[in-house]
């Protein structure tokens, strides 16, 4: 069973909405499609439309809410797309069951996922990514008296563990691997940007009881069946905390996945787009963190952008180019404030688990050529994550150039993929 | 429009995580279920226990069999009554 729209947006955070309610609102027939259970992605995860009006960051979700409820953009939740089986077509799966859909003009907002890097203890039960906690205690979980170590690098950190001490999470420390003179350079940077400003301010002040420490960071985690315990470092000396959870992830890198699969070039590690926030493949556009890891404000902007694009509307769009060229240059900024430094390579031992879904250790790729040689040889990449995890990771450990994936591009089931396209009715474009 | 997990109650309902009776919230996600028993999701190639990592449906190691379904990506999973989760 197919449907068509003029317009699909893929992945329902902030530029996906944004993208979709523009491109709705200028008369467009649109489909929102998202592989979680609602829309607001990751940075309005656990949003709740009966009290987010608390906080100026919740309201920012409710105006979006709202404006999308009120077109009749179609939201489709729970739809992972994982294939394109012809020209104009996604194929999609939703709990083993496939469905194509027809579009004219795609955007993809596909959002960004943490950057792992591996040290010994990494795979024990606890260690997660700090987003990736933070996730968990929106989707459910209770931290209340959980002794918390947060690490790695990035703006995140500081979220993670704001929300993590609203929780009744007792945060052990923040650890920051970014040197102090990284951080003065975009401490100025943030000047210029006073809502980011404020934000991290606020994050600050919260956790403030928690020390937050530059160029520290993790050296392993240890403990029998889970972790109970975490060394780190500043370069010069060592010393232990026991946690029950380490919450660890260095910055962010975008999911390229999809616009891979398409065909998007890409260039520097981002989606390279036109001003309209159109790829190299003629049809698809890109938003939020997939050109550049910038956050809410950027990926509105960005998306606004290229609903506007696509309703034909570029006189509109144009009158955005300027505020979102500021957020880009924030956006470079602290890729390379937060850019991992050369001491995390040296993590990992020999037999440290690089790829988690296959078990491949860092002695069985070190001296490959490649990334296409390891995967070859030691099915590293080649599990249900399909790299994503560990293809990050062995870009930075070996300098290997990750190429796209195959389809499906999420693990789906067999009949989904062998799906005939041929009931697909695309709409021209 | 959908999209309000996690809706915080003070009723809740139990499902069982490796035979063990864990009680959730409605909303609550089937990977903290996990987390809160103190259960592995999985076990890797070589045997180790693994546990949620990424939360948000990248990483796979939060993939348990659900009611007899094998391979479900539990971070974006919702509870429901009863349900139960195998670590696979």
């Amino acid at each position: 069973m197919t449907a068509s729209f003029d317009v699909v947006v893929v992945g329902a955070g902030p530029g996906g909405m944004a993208a979709a309610t523009t491109a709705s609102e200028a008369g467009k027939q649109v489909c929102l499609l998202d592989d979680n259970a609602g829309p607001g992605g990751q940075v309005w995860r656990g949003f709740r439309t009966k009290t987010a009006g608390k906080s100026a960051h919740g309201r920012v979700f409710l105006d979006w809410t709202e404006r999308l409820q009120q077109t009749d953009c179609e939201v489709w939740t729970g739809w992972q797309a994982i294939d394109r089986p012809a020209a104009g077509v996604l194929r999609l799966e939703r709990n083993g069951e496939g469905r194509d859909i027809g579009f004219g003009r795609l955007i993809l907002a596909t959002g960004a996922r943490e950057r792992f890097l591996p040290f010994p203890g990494w795979t024990l039960p606890g260690v997660m990514g700090a987003g990736g906690l933070q996730a968990m205690v929106k989707a459910g979980l209770d931290p209340r008296d959980k002794r918390v170590v947060v690490a790695g690098s990035g703006p995140l950190l500081l979220a993670a563990a704001s929300s993590l001490t609203d929780a009744g999470a007792r945060i052990a420390g923040i650890y920051e691997q970014a040197r102090f003179a990284q951080l003065a350079g975009f401490g100025l940077t943030l000047l210029a940007q006073p809502g980011k400003l404020a934000e991290g301010a606020r994050y600050r002040l919260k956790t403030l009881r928690a020390a937050y420490r530059l160029n520290s960071w993790v050296v392993r985690a240890e403990g029998q069946g889970r972790v109970e315990c975490v060394t780190l470092t500043d370069g010069r000396k060592e010393w232990t905390h026991a946690c029950d959870w380490l919450a660890c992830g260095f910055h962010l890198v975008p999911n390229l996945e999809l616009p891979r699969l398409l065909g998007c070039r890409v260039a520097g590690g981002y989606v390279a787009v036109d001003a309209c926030q159109q790829s190299s493949v003629p049809g698809v556009a890109c938003v939020g963190e997939l050109t550049g890891i910038g956050g809410l404000d950027k990926a509105l902007v960005e998306g606004q952008i290229a609903g506007w694009a696509a309703a034909g509307r570029e006189s509109e769009a144009r009158t955005l180019w300027a505020h979102r060229q500021r957020l880009q240059r924030f956006s470079q900024r602290m890729d390379r404030t937060f850019a991992p430094r050369e001491e995390l390579r040296m993590l990992a031992s020999g037999e440290t688990h690089i790829c988690r879904c296959e078990d491949v250790t860092h002695a069985e790729l070190k001296g490959r050529a490649s990334w296409r040689e390891a995967k070859l040889h030691t099915r590293c990449g080649m599990g249900a994550c399909q790299g994503r995890v560990c293809g990050t990771a062995a870009e930075f450990l070996f300098g290997w150039e990750i190429s796209g994936g195959r389809p499906p591009i999420f693990p789906a089931r067999v009949s989904t993929v062998a799906a005939s396209a041929e009931t697909a009715v695309p709409m021209g474009g | 429009m959908a999209g309000e997990p996690a809706q915080m109650k003070d009723e809740g309902f139990s499902i069982t995580v490796n035979g063990k009776t864990v009680r959730v919230a409605e909303g609550t996600h089937v990977a903290a279920a996990v987390m809160m028993a103190n259960e592995p999701s999985r076990y890797s190639v070589g045997g180790e226990a693994r546990a949620p990592f990424c939360g948000m449906g990248i990483c796979m190691e939060c993939r348990a069999t659900v009611d007899g379904v094998p391979q479900m990506r539990t971070c974006q999973l919702v509870c429901s009554p009863g349900m139960e989760v195998v670590a696979g």
